[in-house]
């Protein structure tokens, strides 16, 4: 059971109802490493976070996460190998009538028999590792976005799994709680020995912490390398998504008719 | 320690809304209706019953001693055929009469029983023989208008006594 | 969301497909809550703090809507019933209106838009900032943790509301009538406790809301459920939710009612 790579996703294609979002997208991630997925917004990205967490279903392909074909599993199964994977969504989603405590001890208090004084221990030290053991006692809504990703960061971890999901976990911070939260993203994966798929538009963040990274652009995984064979890339598609210029094969013009004849200018006058 | 308030004020509130579903069966209605262990049922033919209903009260002596649980019309003598439920405290002899009343001049319609002197009591699935129908106020009247026309004494036949009363039919 | 050039019967069309469609959605939606309703009752502790949030934050509206509502009932019902000079059945008046009708009516009306609105604005917003998703990866199922208990805290709450709307509404009848204007106090409960029964006024009551309750949190968390995931969706929901349970409480008292008192 015990594969190289933890996921495997072999030409998978998606649509929703007829508008197909991916289209063939071959990828791996192998353990203990931290993957980019990244791609303008709208490209199907987050779609290929759901179809990993099994909350989606390929239209053609498979995903395979440690060994098992997500969807050809059943519900329980399904459920078992959730227990295995923490998600990170984009603003934290940390349940708001809970306090930070109880967010973080969710997962135990529902998949665990453990006594409340271990969840106690366990919830402070995951509390510790992001820095906000202090902050146990607030509600979600007393927390700046920063600090609410750290504690949704300590919720992911909560049961030790062997994969989390990142959904764009730098949107909207600033810049030195970003630092902050890509270099934690880096040392769980690491010290936790987990496998980190991160999903973003931000360049530059992620190249600094990212073992390997996909591009995806209109369904299709358009370039895949290490950090700095993506630097060096000279797709013209990379090199504009990671200096982000302006004009290139992204246009920045939405598709129109002639500037002038839109105008009325040059015709019969 | 938050949990504790809270279950609290759940705890209050349960209690509070029991109490008052409590007080709504005690204190506003009355559980007559659920007196069906202790009770009996005797049945009274009719020529008329005007506007008695079903749960109308059974009252002997001004007390009420059980309710009329049903009403239905013989298709063979062509009676109406009142079943009234007793309460089982109440016993009374073989030869009590029954009447339809009214309370004050508009008010609801009961059934009086008056007790007769008959050894034996009521039982169950007894009918009761002697019957009054209720008053009919046109025939009263219409009635009234003839025998004052006639100028006779026996003025006194509308609370003739059994099955067959001095009172016309309804029809 | 449609194309504008479209006649009348197309529309009509259109929108009654939608709302048996949606009628089926709901439907299911209330089956997945009933079928997996066992973890909230294995748990009980999350079907008592949502009894917390329908029920005993309900309770200061209930209790000074029924005081009033009782309090004009005493006043007008006095001012007929003393034109054909029984006023001593102003009891009965205030108790039967009120067990049969006003508080489980008005009651689950009040809890339509104090309970039911926040329901589904919380459950809404739990929907807008994937709190709902987190929890399904976290292989928690959040039908199960999170709509049933508050369903069964709707459905448990409200009887005990429209009860106690009750009886409060009839002590502030007694409060007008007996107390201000000076009915015979005994005539007052005497003729009340002669008139109200146990199984044909208070029960039916009772069932009434049961019934009002188990529509309103249903409608609550469905529109919550469903709402857009966005602030207006929400607010929309809110509203529907308000709008839709008033009317099925309205239509369902006239079917209960017509089935219970139905020639007595």
């Amino acid at each position: 059971m015990s594969t190289e790579n933890l996921i495997e996703i072999r030409d998978v294609s998606f649509a929703y109802r007829d508008r197909p979002v991916l289209k063939g997208i071959n990828l791996t991630a192998p353990r203990g490493k931290v993957i980019a997925i990244m791609g303008g917004s709208g490209c199907g990205k987050t779609t290929l976070l759901r179809l990993i967490g099994g909350q989606l279903r390929p239209t053609q392909g498979e995903v395979r996460v440690d060994g098992q074909v997500i969807h050809q599993l059943g519900v329980d199964a399904l459920y078992q190998m959730r227990r295995k994977m923490g998600m990170l969504f984009q603003f934290g989603a940390l349940f708001t009538d809970m306090t930070v405590f109880d967010n973080v001890a969710f997962q135990m208090r529902e998949h665990t028999n453990l006594s409340e004084a271990m969840i106690h221990d366990l919830v402070l030290m995951k509390l510790q590792a992001v820095g906000l053991r202090g902050a146990q006692g607030l509600m979600p809504h007393e927390l700046s976005g920063g600090m609410a990703r750290r504690v949704a960061l300590a919720r992911a971890v909560a049961l030790d799994p062997m994969l989390i999901m990142y959904d764009e976990p730098f949107t909207g911070l600033d810049p030195i709680s970003l630092g902050v939260i890509g270099n934690l993203i880096r040392r769980l994966t690491d010290a936790l020995g987990l496998t980190s798929i991160l999903v973003t538009h931000d360049v530059h963040e992620s190249l600094e912490i990212v073992d390997y990274v996909y591009f995806i652009s209109n369904g299709v995984v358009e370039a895949e390398g290490t950090p700095a064979e993506i630097r060096a890339s000279k797709l013209p598609f990379v090199h504009q998504f990671v200096y982000a210029e302006e004009d290139g094969p992204v246009p920045f013009h939405y598709p129109a008719p002639d500037y002038a004849a839109d105008l009325g200018l040059g015709s019969d006058r | 320690m938050e949990r504790a308030t809270l279950d609290f004020w759940v705890g209050l509130f349960v209690v509070a809304g029991l109490a008052a579903l409590l007080g709504l069966a005690l204190k506003v209605g009355n559980m007559s209706s659920f007196a069906t262990t202790q009770s009996y049922e005797v049945k009274a033919d009719f020529n008329n019953i005007g506007g008695l209903k079903i749960r109308a009260p059974v009252k002997s002596a001004g007390v009420v001693v059980g309710r009329v649980s049903d009403i239905h019309f013989d298709n063979k003598t062509f009676e109406a055929i009142v079943t009234l439920k007793l309460d089982s405290r109440y016993r009374f002899p073989k030869d009590t009469s029954a009447a339809i009343m009214t309370s004050g001049l508009l008010g609801e319609q009961y059934l009086a029983l008056d007790a007769g002197g008959d050894d034996k009591n009521l039982a169950g699935g007894d009918t009761i023989k002697i019957t009054q129908s209720a008053v009919v106020l046109e025939s009263l009247i219409s009635q009234f208008l003839y025998n004052k026309a006639s100028d006779s004494p026996k003025a006194d036949s509308a609370p003739a006594a059994a099955s067959t009363s001095g009172v016309p039919s309804h029809e | 969301m449609k194309p504008p050039k479209q006649n009348l019967i197309s529309r009509i069309g259109h929108s009654v497909i939608d709302s048996i469609w949606i009628m089926g959605v709901a439907t299911r939606f209330l089956m997945q809550v009933l079928w997996r309703s066992g973890t909230s009752w294995r748990r009980f502790g999350l079907i008592i703090r949502e009894i917390y949030a329908s029920g005993v934050l309900s309770l200061v509206i209930i209790i000074v809507s029924g005081l009033f509502v009782g309090m004009v009932l005493g006043l007008q019902g006095y001012q007929t019933l003393q034109t054909y000079g029984s006023e001593q059945a102003l009891g009965v008046l205030v108790a039967l209106s009120l067990v049969r009708e006003l508080g489980p009516v008005v009651a689950a009306l009040l809890f339509a838009s104090r309970a039911g609105s926040a329901i589904t604005a919380e459950i809404g917003l739990m929907k807008t900032t994937e709190q709902l998703k987190a929890m399904e990866m976290m292989a928690v199922d959040p039908i199960a943790r999170v709509i049933a208990p508050r369903f069964w805290g709707g459905v448990i709450s409200m009887p005990l509301l429209a009860a106690i709307f009750s009886i409060v509404g009839v002590f502030g009848g007694y409060l007008v009538g007996v107390v201000l204007i000076g009915v015979d106090e005994g005539s007052f409960w005497s003729q009340m406790q002669a008139a109200v029964d146990v199984r044909e006024d208070v029960l039916n009551g009772v069932i009434k809301s049961v019934v009002f309750g188990f529509t309103i949190t249903a409608i609550a968390l469905f529109e919550g459920f469903d709402a857009m995931p966005t602030a207006e969706g929400i607010s929309r929901a809110t509203t529907r939710t308000v709008v839709t349970s008033s009317l099925a409480i309205l239509a369902l008292d006239f079917i209960l009612t017509a089935f219970m008192f139905r020639g007595v």
